[in-house]
Protein backbone atom coordinates (compact mmCIF):
# COMPACT_ATOMS: atom_id res chain seq x y z
CA UNK A 1 0.00 0.00 0.00
CA UNK A 2 1.03 3.52 -0.92
CA UNK A 3 2.12 5.28 2.18
CA UNK A 4 1.33 9.50 1.48
CA UNK A 5 4.36 11.52 2.97
CA UNK A 6 2.24 11.53 6.44
CA UNK A 7 2.60 8.05 6.70
CA UNK A 8 6.06 7.58 6.00
CA UNK A 9 7.19 10.39 8.18
CA UNK A 10 5.55 8.94 11.26
CA UNK A 11 7.19 5.63 9.97
CA UNK A 12 10.49 7.15 10.23
CA UNK A 13 9.66 8.43 13.68
CA UNK A 14 8.68 5.29 15.23
CA UNK A 15 11.57 3.39 13.49
CA UNK A 16 13.68 5.97 15.48
CA UNK A 17 12.03 5.94 18.63
CA UNK A 18 11.63 2.10 18.73
CA UNK A 19 10.00 0.25 21.83
CA UNK A 20 9.66 2.52 24.83
CA UNK A 21 7.79 4.85 23.08
CA UNK A 22 4.76 6.38 23.46
CA UNK A 23 3.19 4.33 21.00
CA UNK A 24 4.75 1.19 22.72
CA UNK A 25 5.30 -1.05 19.44
CA UNK A 26 6.25 -4.36 21.20
CA UNK A 27 6.56 -8.16 20.42
CA UNK A 28 3.81 -9.81 22.31
CA UNK A 29 5.06 -12.23 24.97
CA UNK A 30 4.19 -16.04 24.29
CA UNK A 31 2.06 -16.16 27.30
CA UNK A 32 0.14 -12.88 26.11
CA UNK A 33 -2.95 -12.67 24.51
CA UNK A 34 -3.53 -10.95 21.58
CA UNK A 35 -6.27 -8.88 19.69
CA UNK A 36 -6.50 -7.61 16.28
CA UNK A 37 -8.22 -4.36 16.04
CA UNK A 38 -8.86 -3.18 12.67
CA UNK A 39 -9.27 0.41 11.68
CA UNK A 40 -10.94 1.89 8.55
CA UNK A 41 -13.21 5.26 8.11
CA UNK A 42 -14.70 5.51 10.43
CA UNK A 43 -14.60 2.45 12.44
CA UNK A 44 -12.48 0.11 14.51
CA UNK A 45 -13.34 -3.51 14.44
CA UNK A 46 -14.49 -4.96 16.95
CA UNK A 47 -15.56 -1.76 18.49
CA UNK A 48 -16.02 -3.27 21.84
CA UNK A 49 -12.49 -5.19 23.18
CA UNK A 50 -13.48 -6.73 26.22
CA UNK A 51 -10.20 -7.38 28.74
CA UNK A 52 -9.51 -8.79 32.12
CA UNK A 53 -8.21 -6.60 35.33
CA UNK A 54 -3.98 -7.21 35.40
CA UNK A 55 -4.16 -9.82 32.80
CA UNK A 56 -1.78 -7.89 29.90
CA UNK A 57 -3.01 -8.13 26.14
CA UNK A 58 -1.43 -6.69 23.15
CA UNK A 59 -3.87 -5.09 20.88
CA UNK A 60 -2.46 -5.25 16.81
CA UNK A 61 -3.95 -2.65 15.09
CA UNK A 62 -3.69 -2.04 11.58
CA UNK A 63 -5.61 0.48 9.02
CA UNK A 64 -7.53 -0.90 5.59
CA UNK A 65 -7.08 2.92 4.49
CA UNK A 66 -5.27 6.20 6.05
CA UNK A 67 -3.14 7.06 8.89
CA UNK A 68 -5.48 6.45 11.45
CA UNK A 69 -4.88 7.28 15.54
CA UNK A 70 -5.68 4.70 18.35
CA UNK A 71 -6.10 6.58 21.83
CA UNK A 72 -7.42 5.48 25.22
CA UNK A 73 -6.18 8.13 27.67
CA UNK A 74 -7.75 6.67 30.49
CA UNK A 75 -5.38 3.83 29.93
CA UNK A 76 -2.45 5.33 29.10
CA UNK A 77 -2.65 4.01 25.24
CA UNK A 78 -2.42 5.32 22.03
CA UNK A 79 -0.53 4.25 19.03
CA UNK A 80 -0.31 5.70 15.18
CA UNK A 81 -1.60 3.34 12.80
CA UNK A 82 0.58 3.32 9.89
CA UNK A 83 -1.33 1.53 6.48
CA UNK A 84 0.54 -1.88 5.39
CA UNK A 85 1.85 -1.71 9.56
CA UNK A 86 0.71 -3.65 12.76
CA UNK A 87 0.56 -0.97 15.66
CA UNK A 88 1.29 -3.08 18.44
CA UNK A 89 0.18 -1.69 21.95
CA UNK A 90 0.64 -3.35 25.27
CA UNK A 91 -1.69 -3.11 27.76
CA UNK A 92 -1.92 -4.25 31.64
CA UNK A 93 -5.41 -2.63 32.81
CA UNK A 94 -5.31 -1.61 35.89
CA UNK A 95 -8.96 -0.85 36.83
CA UNK A 96 -12.24 -2.06 36.15
CA UNK A 97 -14.77 -0.35 34.12
CA UNK A 98 -15.96 1.08 30.17
CA UNK A 99 -13.18 3.25 28.70
CA UNK A 100 -13.44 5.00 25.42
CA UNK A 101 -11.26 5.11 22.54
CA UNK A 102 -11.02 7.20 19.90
CA UNK A 103 -9.12 8.53 16.52
CA UNK A 104 -6.90 10.84 17.32
CA UNK A 105 -5.69 12.08 13.83
CA UNK A 106 -8.21 13.58 12.03
CA UNK A 107 -9.34 11.30 9.02
CA UNK A 108 -11.92 12.58 7.12
CA UNK A 109 -15.93 13.77 7.79
CA UNK A 110 -17.03 11.15 10.01
CA UNK A 111 -13.60 11.05 12.87
CA UNK A 112 -15.34 12.45 15.37
CA UNK A 113 -17.79 9.54 15.52
CA UNK A 114 -14.68 6.82 15.19
CA UNK A 115 -14.87 5.46 18.75
CA UNK A 116 -14.83 2.46 20.42
CA UNK A 117 -14.75 0.78 23.84
CA UNK A 118 -12.66 -1.04 26.04
CA UNK A 119 -14.39 -3.39 29.09
CA UNK A 120 -12.08 -4.00 31.44
CA UNK A 121 -13.69 -6.41 33.76
CA UNK A 122 -12.42 -8.10 37.47
CA UNK B 1 -24.02 57.56 28.18
CA UNK B 2 -22.88 58.27 31.89
CA UNK B 3 -19.10 59.03 31.21
CA UNK B 4 -18.72 57.67 34.83
CA UNK B 5 -19.93 54.55 33.43
CA UNK B 6 -17.27 52.36 31.88
CA UNK B 7 -18.25 50.30 28.39
CA UNK B 8 -18.74 47.20 30.24
CA UNK B 9 -20.46 48.55 33.15
CA UNK B 10 -23.14 50.37 30.33
CA UNK B 11 -23.47 46.63 28.84
CA UNK B 12 -24.38 44.79 31.97
CA UNK B 13 -27.12 47.69 32.80
CA UNK B 14 -28.86 48.17 29.10
CA UNK B 15 -28.75 43.79 29.21
CA UNK B 16 -26.93 44.00 26.03
CA UNK B 17 -24.18 41.15 27.07
CA UNK B 18 -24.80 37.56 28.77
CA UNK B 19 -22.59 36.51 31.70
CA UNK B 20 -19.22 39.29 31.87
CA UNK B 21 -16.22 37.32 32.91
CA UNK B 22 -13.32 39.15 34.07
CA UNK B 23 -10.05 37.72 33.74
CA UNK B 24 -7.17 39.66 35.77
CA UNK B 25 -4.00 40.07 34.36
CA UNK B 26 -1.42 40.06 37.29
CA UNK B 27 0.99 42.03 36.51
CA UNK B 28 -0.71 43.85 33.16
CA UNK B 29 -0.66 47.39 35.27
CA UNK B 30 2.59 47.40 36.20
CA UNK B 31 3.55 46.98 32.46
CA UNK B 32 1.67 49.33 30.90
CA UNK B 33 2.41 51.96 32.75
CA UNK B 34 6.19 51.34 31.81
CA UNK B 35 6.94 51.98 27.96
CA UNK B 36 7.41 49.36 25.95
CA UNK B 37 6.18 46.29 25.16
CA UNK B 38 5.90 45.11 21.34
CA UNK B 39 5.15 48.44 20.01
CA UNK B 40 4.72 50.93 22.55
CA UNK B 41 2.40 52.57 24.46
CA UNK B 42 -0.66 50.27 26.11
CA UNK B 43 -4.01 51.53 25.31
CA UNK B 44 -7.71 50.42 26.26
CA UNK B 45 -9.37 48.35 23.32
CA UNK B 46 -11.54 46.02 22.45
CA UNK B 47 -11.82 43.20 20.22
CA UNK B 48 -14.75 40.52 19.41
CA UNK B 49 -13.66 36.69 18.92
CA UNK B 50 -16.29 34.72 16.84
CA UNK B 51 -15.38 31.28 16.85
CA UNK B 52 -16.57 27.48 15.28
CA UNK B 53 -18.79 28.57 12.14
CA UNK B 54 -18.53 25.69 10.64
CA UNK B 55 -19.81 26.56 6.98
CA UNK B 56 -21.63 23.97 5.05
CA UNK B 57 -23.00 22.27 7.98
CA UNK B 58 -26.12 20.79 7.78
CA UNK B 59 -28.13 18.63 10.32
CA UNK B 60 -30.84 18.75 12.97
CA UNK B 61 -28.36 20.40 15.61
CA UNK B 62 -28.50 23.37 13.91
CA UNK B 63 -32.17 24.09 11.06
CA UNK B 64 -30.50 27.47 10.76
CA UNK B 65 -27.42 26.27 9.43
CA UNK B 66 -27.06 28.60 6.59
CA UNK B 67 -28.50 31.79 8.77
CA UNK B 68 -26.29 31.88 12.22
CA UNK B 69 -23.64 33.00 11.08
CA UNK B 70 -25.10 35.93 8.89
CA UNK B 71 -26.72 36.47 12.19
CA UNK B 72 -23.75 37.18 14.17
CA UNK B 73 -22.21 39.47 11.26
CA UNK B 74 -25.37 41.56 11.40
CA UNK B 75 -25.02 41.68 15.20
CA UNK B 76 -21.48 42.83 15.21
CA UNK B 77 -22.34 45.02 12.80
CA UNK B 78 -25.17 46.69 15.01
CA UNK B 79 -22.75 47.51 17.71
CA UNK B 80 -22.98 51.15 18.53
CA UNK B 81 -19.03 51.09 18.86
CA UNK B 82 -17.38 49.14 16.78
CA UNK B 83 -14.39 46.65 17.85
CA UNK B 84 -10.80 47.66 17.45
CA UNK B 85 -10.31 43.79 15.64
CA UNK B 86 -12.54 40.73 15.25
CA UNK B 87 -10.50 37.16 15.43
CA UNK B 88 -12.32 34.03 14.33
CA UNK B 89 -10.37 31.48 16.22
CA UNK B 90 -11.21 28.72 13.51
CA UNK B 91 -13.47 26.10 11.89
CA UNK B 92 -14.81 28.17 9.68
CA UNK B 93 -16.02 25.74 8.05
CA UNK B 94 -17.38 22.15 8.14
CA UNK B 95 -15.24 19.43 6.69
CA UNK B 96 -15.29 17.97 3.75
CA UNK B 97 -13.62 14.59 1.92
CA UNK B 98 -13.90 16.53 -1.40
CA UNK B 99 -11.25 19.69 -2.20
CA UNK B 100 -13.25 21.38 -4.40
CA UNK B 101 -16.45 21.48 -1.89
CA UNK B 102 -13.84 22.68 0.82
CA UNK B 103 -12.69 25.50 -1.13
CA UNK B 104 -16.20 26.43 -2.28
CA UNK B 105 -17.59 26.45 1.62
CA UNK B 106 -13.82 28.75 2.50
CA UNK B 107 -15.05 30.93 -0.37
CA UNK B 108 -18.64 31.42 0.63
CA UNK B 109 -17.33 32.07 3.98
CA UNK B 110 -15.25 34.95 2.62
CA UNK B 111 -17.67 36.59 1.08
CA UNK B 112 -20.43 36.22 4.19
CA UNK B 113 -17.59 38.04 6.77
CA UNK B 114 -16.81 40.15 4.25
CA UNK B 115 -19.79 42.00 5.00
CA UNK B 116 -18.38 42.58 8.76
CA UNK B 117 -17.92 46.77 8.92
CA UNK B 118 -14.96 46.60 10.62
CA UNK B 119 -12.14 45.00 8.18
CA UNK B 120 -8.86 44.44 10.65
CA UNK B 121 -10.30 40.47 10.91
CA UNK B 122 -7.66 37.82 11.72
CA UNK B 123 -8.33 34.13 10.78
CA UNK B 124 -6.94 31.16 11.71
CA UNK B 125 -7.48 27.44 10.65
CA UNK B 126 -9.32 24.90 12.63
CA UNK B 127 -9.43 21.04 12.19
CA UNK B 128 -12.39 21.16 10.20
CA UNK B 129 -10.72 23.52 7.43
CA UNK B 130 -6.58 22.00 7.19
CA UNK B 131 -6.83 19.27 8.64
CA UNK B 132 -7.45 16.80 5.77
CA UNK B 133 -5.01 18.97 3.55
CA UNK B 134 -2.18 20.11 5.94
CA UNK B 135 -4.02 23.64 5.52
CA UNK B 136 -3.40 23.76 2.06
CA UNK B 137 -6.77 25.18 1.03
CA UNK B 138 -7.00 27.22 3.79
CA UNK B 139 -3.37 29.12 3.01
CA UNK B 140 -5.12 30.35 -0.64
CA UNK B 141 -8.09 31.63 0.99
CA UNK B 142 -6.71 33.41 4.54
CA UNK B 143 -2.50 32.91 3.89
CA UNK B 144 -0.53 31.93 6.78
CA UNK B 145 -1.77 29.54 9.67
CA UNK B 146 0.18 30.85 12.34
CA UNK B 147 1.29 34.53 12.54
CA UNK B 148 1.97 37.23 14.85
CA UNK B 149 0.61 41.14 15.38
CA UNK B 150 0.49 43.89 17.38
CA UNK B 151 -1.78 45.98 18.43
CA UNK B 152 -1.78 48.87 21.04
CA UNK B 153 0.99 47.62 22.84
CA UNK B 154 -0.41 44.02 23.24
CA UNK B 155 1.58 41.36 20.91
CA UNK B 156 -1.09 38.72 19.41
CA UNK B 157 0.07 35.14 18.92
CA UNK B 158 -1.77 33.10 16.41
CA UNK B 159 -0.75 29.27 16.63
CA UNK B 160 -2.03 26.70 14.31
CA UNK B 161 -2.52 23.02 16.35
CA UNK B 162 -4.66 21.89 13.65
CA UNK B 163 -2.60 21.68 10.09
CA UNK B 164 -1.38 18.91 11.40
CA UNK B 165 -4.00 16.20 11.52
CA UNK B 166 -2.12 14.67 14.60
CA UNK B 167 -3.21 18.26 16.67
CA UNK B 168 0.33 18.84 16.54
CA UNK B 169 2.21 22.12 16.52
CA UNK B 170 5.34 20.74 15.45
CA UNK B 171 9.27 21.39 16.16
CA UNK B 172 9.34 23.72 13.13
CA UNK B 173 6.46 25.68 14.83
CA UNK B 174 7.67 25.46 18.62
CA UNK B 175 10.89 27.29 17.39
CA UNK B 176 9.12 29.78 15.67
CA UNK B 177 7.23 31.13 18.41
CA UNK B 178 10.28 29.92 21.14
CA UNK B 179 12.27 32.57 18.62
CA UNK B 180 8.80 35.53 18.68
CA UNK B 181 9.34 35.21 22.47
CA UNK B 182 12.77 35.65 23.00
CA UNK B 183 12.24 39.19 21.28
CA UNK B 184 10.10 40.42 23.74
CA UNK B 185 10.09 42.41 26.75
CA UNK B 186 9.15 39.38 29.95
CA UNK B 187 6.72 41.79 31.16
CA UNK B 188 5.16 42.23 27.40
CA UNK B 189 1.30 41.62 27.38
CA UNK B 190 0.63 38.15 25.28
CA UNK B 191 -2.52 37.32 23.79
CA UNK B 192 -2.56 33.60 22.06
CA UNK B 193 -5.03 32.34 19.53
CA UNK B 194 -5.39 29.12 18.71
CA UNK B 195 -8.53 26.70 17.51
CA UNK B 196 -7.73 23.72 20.05
CA UNK B 197 -6.96 24.24 23.81
CA UNK B 198 -3.06 23.80 24.58
CA UNK B 199 -3.87 21.94 27.89
CA UNK B 200 -5.35 18.39 28.62
CA UNK B 201 -8.90 19.88 28.35
CA UNK B 202 -10.60 16.53 28.36
CA UNK B 203 -8.58 13.98 25.99
CA UNK B 204 -11.28 11.24 26.28
CA UNK B 205 -12.93 13.78 23.61
CA UNK B 206 -9.59 14.65 22.18
CA UNK B 207 -10.28 17.92 23.42
CA UNK B 208 -5.97 18.75 23.63
CA UNK B 209 -3.26 19.52 21.74
CA UNK B 210 -1.01 16.97 22.01
CA UNK B 211 2.03 18.96 22.31
CA UNK B 212 0.58 21.78 23.70
CA UNK B 213 2.33 21.83 27.04
CA UNK B 214 5.45 22.95 25.14
CA UNK B 215 3.53 25.83 24.46
CA UNK B 216 2.70 26.30 27.59
CA UNK B 217 6.24 25.89 28.82
CA UNK B 218 7.45 28.68 26.51
CA UNK B 219 4.57 31.01 27.44
CA UNK B 220 5.34 30.46 31.49
CA UNK B 221 8.39 32.90 32.04
CA UNK B 222 6.18 35.58 30.68
CA UNK B 223 3.57 37.39 33.78
CA UNK B 224 1.42 38.60 31.09
CA UNK B 225 -0.55 35.79 28.89
CA UNK B 226 -4.32 35.08 27.96
CA UNK B 227 -5.22 32.54 26.04
CA UNK B 228 -8.22 32.27 23.41
CA UNK B 229 -9.66 29.27 21.40
CA UNK B 230 -12.43 27.50 20.01
CA UNK B 231 -13.12 23.72 18.83
CA UNK B 232 -15.28 23.07 22.25
CA UNK B 233 -18.20 25.00 21.28
CA UNK B 234 -18.60 26.18 24.62
CA UNK B 235 -17.32 28.74 27.29
CA UNK B 236 -14.94 26.92 29.42
CA UNK B 237 -12.05 29.05 31.60
CA UNK B 238 -8.96 27.58 32.93
CA UNK B 239 -5.57 28.58 34.26
CA UNK B 240 -2.43 26.73 33.51
CA UNK B 241 -0.69 28.27 36.68
CA UNK B 242 -0.90 32.08 35.93
CA UNK B 243 -1.89 31.64 32.03
CA UNK B 244 -5.53 32.09 31.83
CA UNK B 245 -7.16 30.00 28.91
CA UNK B 246 -10.80 31.32 27.23
CA UNK B 247 -12.61 29.16 25.28
CA UNK B 248 -15.65 30.76 23.26
CA UNK B 249 -19.04 29.34 21.91
CA UNK B 250 -19.86 28.34 18.80
CA UNK B 251 -22.09 29.64 16.05
CA UNK B 252 -23.23 26.57 15.04
CA UNK B 253 -24.07 24.01 17.94
CA UNK B 254 -23.24 23.95 21.53
CA UNK B 255 -21.03 20.31 22.46
CA UNK B 256 -21.73 18.60 25.84
CA UNK B 257 -20.02 19.67 28.81
CA UNK B 258 -16.63 17.60 28.91
CA UNK B 259 -17.44 14.27 30.10
CA UNK B 260 -20.89 15.01 30.76
CA UNK B 261 -22.45 12.18 28.56
CA UNK B 262 -20.95 9.24 27.00
CA UNK B 263 -20.56 10.59 23.76
CA UNK B 264 -19.20 14.21 22.31
CA UNK B 265 -22.36 14.79 20.37
CA UNK B 266 -24.23 18.20 19.61
CA UNK B 267 -26.47 19.13 21.84
CA UNK B 268 -29.89 18.84 20.50
CA UNK B 269 -31.82 22.15 19.26
CA UNK B 270 -34.57 23.25 21.16
CA UNK B 271 -37.11 25.28 19.04
CA UNK B 272 -38.86 26.66 22.46
CA UNK B 273 -35.14 27.99 22.67
CA UNK B 274 -33.34 28.60 19.26
CA UNK B 275 -29.86 29.27 18.76
CA UNK B 276 -29.50 28.58 23.22
CA UNK B 277 -25.60 27.75 23.94
CA UNK B 278 -24.49 29.58 20.63
CA UNK B 279 -22.60 32.90 20.43
CA UNK B 280 -19.90 35.23 20.65
CA UNK B 281 -17.71 37.82 22.52
CA UNK B 282 -16.34 41.35 23.30
CA UNK B 283 -12.99 41.18 24.84
CA UNK B 284 -12.45 44.76 26.16
CA UNK B 285 -8.36 45.05 27.59
CA UNK B 286 -8.99 48.04 30.51
CA UNK B 287 -5.71 49.50 31.59
CA UNK B 288 -7.23 51.07 34.58
CA UNK B 289 -8.17 47.47 36.56
CA UNK B 290 -6.00 45.49 34.79
CA UNK B 291 -8.21 43.21 33.38
CA UNK B 292 -9.51 41.63 30.22
CA UNK B 293 -13.37 41.74 30.63
CA UNK B 294 -14.94 39.07 28.50
CA UNK B 295 -18.42 39.98 27.74
CA UNK B 296 -20.84 37.15 26.25
CA UNK B 297 -23.41 37.45 23.20
CA UNK B 298 -26.41 35.89 22.32
CA UNK B 299 -27.44 34.32 18.37
CA UNK B 300 -30.80 36.01 18.76
CA UNK B 301 -33.45 35.58 16.27
CA UNK B 302 -33.44 38.15 13.17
Amino acid sequence: MKLNTYGLKLAAIAAMLGAGSIAVYVAAQPTEQVIKVSAKKFDYTPGEIRLKKGVPVVLEITTQDVVMGFNAPDLGARADIIPGQVARVRLVPNKAGTFEFHCDIFCGTGHEDMSGTIVVTE
Amino acid sequence: MNPSINRRDFLRLAGLGGVVFASRLSGLANAASRAGGPSGAYDDFFFVQLSDTHWGFEGPPNPDAKGTLKKAVAAVNSLAQQPDFIVFTGDLTHTTDDPHERRKRLGEFRDIVGELKVKNVHFMPGEHDASLDWGKAYQEFFGKTHYTFDHKGVHFIVLDNVSDPAAMIGEEQLQWLADDLQRLPKDARIVVFTHRPLFDLYPQWDWATRDGAKVVELLMPHPNVTVFYGHIHQENHHMTQHIAHHSAKSLIFPLPAPGSQPKRTPLPWDSTQPYQGLGWREVEAELKTAEYTLTEFPVQEG
